[in-house]
């Protein structure tokens, strides 16, 4: 995001700015609030979480929570974190060859049917997913997939999004050093790994994240397409913790914070990439 | 070919053979045609089993009566979708109520994630330090799944041990509100944290917006001598109005679209009042094995929200010409 625009008169700087600040950070305690509840309910005892008044401080500190998360057969939540990091990780890495390479193709190369094939996949844009669930169950069922790590990484890399959003910004890119490595003797697929794939680096690791966070939060589809315990991703293992420990919040809260970990992670590392993909999402309407 | 060889020599790179650059050029020839096709394969596959396959697929169910367990899926014709319209039938009352409950937290929720991500854009786009720690801050929910955000304020807006009833008490509040098991609580707590979830998101698109205003527009209305309230009138929003159409339609169907919120939070109560079009059409068709009846009910519902979407279209792009 560039320089921002001052759009008050910029006068009374004193108490003004007290004011603002005063604001800004009343919001902010109304965000993060709820997570450092979350966090500091993950550290407390049984008994402690069920302390009325509940007190600010995890008062013993407990690993109480976690232990119960990591040494639990019936809900294996490790294992559901490592199903989720190989599903999203994967997910992610199939959204970035295969829309790369159909949006190179859709905004650099000239051949029969580019129109149509692009309004095709623009025209799903306007389906809502939701609507086409019951169909894409039969159709993972036929291929066996249900309850194993594909159901939840291949079909939604069938979504337009990555593929706008990639042909987008290629289009964005000048012409004349693709020209020139033609006139190298250059190939197709030369120019599109060595020229266009560097030149796009930070739009492929906005929509890279984008598509890891996705996956890694999707919630309705996984409840409906894995069952064994060990093959659930964290957010239906979340669901299945919160249904066998009722009101241990402890626990259930060690859950939530284990799932939020790496995408607030992802989030402080890759803050800018996220922000811009969401804001140049938001211009193309 | 030769000007291959000639342009390369030109621009000091060491030409190939010209044997090599030859072969070269007539491979790219013969590939060439087909090279575009190629690089959309991969994708066109993907796109044609879980993009359009499911399209056509679903019309298909919906004439048919569909049970995954049974052997015989026999054509109905259009009885499943007469069944959503029919007061007698056993679907009609449930399916109803699912679009009641839809419709009620669409109305409830949209003009709260339309205003208040505004609001805070307004605030971010001020210039004073520490502007994006506030950003991120803002933002930092969104990030997480609905699945944590369902525990979490599952437990946050428990009746007995939950923060929020005990930070009202504190305050000499009503302390026993129940925030997840009754009317009209229970959509006042799912728009509550729907709007803290996702108003980061709808505020990140508001600002690029913003920016792409011109602080001579600002400048011109200040001379003019426009208060701050005018300037917003006059300058903000116009200027945001594509913005704004995008931010509305695209916030109407997430919000037709909720499922998770009411699945973890109220888990649908009190009775099924807070069950959703989504989640009674997953019902349907995955668990109660009715997948011709949930394909009809996607597809009307479908076609509620591209409607809903047009007038949208209609409403805020002519409003003001």
């Amino acid at each position: 995001m560039t320089t921002p625009t001052p759009t008050t008169d910029g006068s009374a700087p004193g108490l003004r700015r007290v004011g603002l600040y005063a604001t800004l950070v009343a919001l902010a305690l109304i965000f993060l609030v709820p997570l450092v509840w979350m966090v500091i309910t993950s550290l407390k005892t049984y008994t402690a979480a069920q302390q009325i008044p509940p007190s600010w401080l995890p008062n013993p500190l407990a690993g109480y929570g976690y232990e119960q998360i990591l040494n639990n057969s019936a809900n294996p939540v490790l294992r559901w974190f490592l199903n989720s990091m190989l599903a999203a990780t994967l997910h992610s890495a199939l959204v970035l060859v295969t829309a790369s390479m159909a949006a190179y193709s859709l905004a650099r190369l000239k051949f029969r049917g580019r129109g149509v094939t692009f309004a095709l996949i623009v025209g799903t844009l306007f389906i809502p997913p939701t609507s086409l669930i019951i169909p894409n169950f039969l159709i993972v069922d036929q291929l066996n997939w249900i309850d194993t790590l594909t159901v939840v990484v291949v079909p939604g890399a069938a979504s337009a999004f990555g593929v706008f959003f990639l042909r987008q910004f290629f289009l964005s890119l000048p012409n004349e050093l693709e020209e020139a490595a033609t006139l190298d003797g250059a190939n197709q697929w030369q120019i599109f790994y060595k020229v266009v794939l560097p030149l796009s680096r930070p739009a492929l690791a906005t929509l890279a994240v984008l598509s890891f966070l996705t996956n890694w939060n999707d919630f309705l589809w996984p409840i409906f397409v894995l069952f064994s315990p060990e093959q659930l991703t964290l957010p239906p293992g979340l669901g299945l913790l919160q249904g066998s420990y009722v009101t241990d919040y402890p626990v259930i809260m060690a859950g939530a914070v284990l799932a939020s970990l790496p995408v607030l992670i992802l989030f402080v590392l890759a803050q800018r990439h996220i922000i811009q993909g969401v804001s140049r999402s938001g211009l193309k309407g | 070919m030769a000007d291959v060889i000639e342009v390369g020599a030109a621009r000091g790179d060491a030409p190939p053979p010209a044997a090599n650059a030859a072969r070269r050029a007539a491979s790219a020839g013969r590939t060439r045609r087909a090279t575009p096709y190629l690089f959309l394969a991969p994708y066109l596959v993907l796109f044609g089993v879980f993009g359009l396959l499911p399209i056509i697929l679903g019309l298909w169910l919906s004439v048919h009566q569909w049970d995954f367990q049974l052997p015989n899926r026999p054509f109905v014709g259009f009885d499943n979708y007469k069944q959503l319209f029919s007061s007698d039938s056993a679907v009609y009352g449930d399916w109803w109520q699912s679009i009641r409950a839809t419709a009620i937290f669409t109305v409830l929720s949209v003009p709260l994630l339309v205003v208040v991500p505004l609001g805070l854009a307004l605030l971010l786009n001020r210039s004073f330090p520490g502007r994006t720690f506030f950003r991120a801050i803002y933002f930092a929910p969104y990030v997480l799944g609905v699945a944590v955000i369902g525990l979490l304020w599952r437990f946050l807006l428990d009746a007995n041990l939950g923060l929020v009833n005990r930070l009202l008490g504190a305050v000499g509040l009503p302390s026993d509100t129940p925030w997840v098991t009754n009317m009209p609580w229970a959509w006042i707590s799912l728009v509550g944290v729907t709007v803290w979830w996702t108003s980061g998101f709808n505020a990140v698109i508001y600002l690029a917006g913003l920016q792409d205003i011109s602080p001579e527009l600002y400048e011109a209305a200040r001379m003019d001598g426009a208060n701050a309230w005018q300037r917003f009138r006059n300058v903000t929003l116009p200027g945001l109005r594509p913005v704004l159409l995008f931010v509305i339609t695209t916030t109407v169907l997430a919000s037709a679209n909720m499922f998770g919120q009411s699945f973890l939070i109220t888990q649908g109560t009190p009775g099924t009042e807070t069950r959703t079009v989504v989640w009674f059409i997953v019902e349907e068709g995955l668990r109660n094995n009715n997948a011709g009846r949930a394909a009809a009910m996607s597809i009307v519902f479908a076609l509620l929200l591209a409607v809903v979407s047009i007038a949208n279209f209609r409403l805020f792009r002519y409003k003001e010409d």
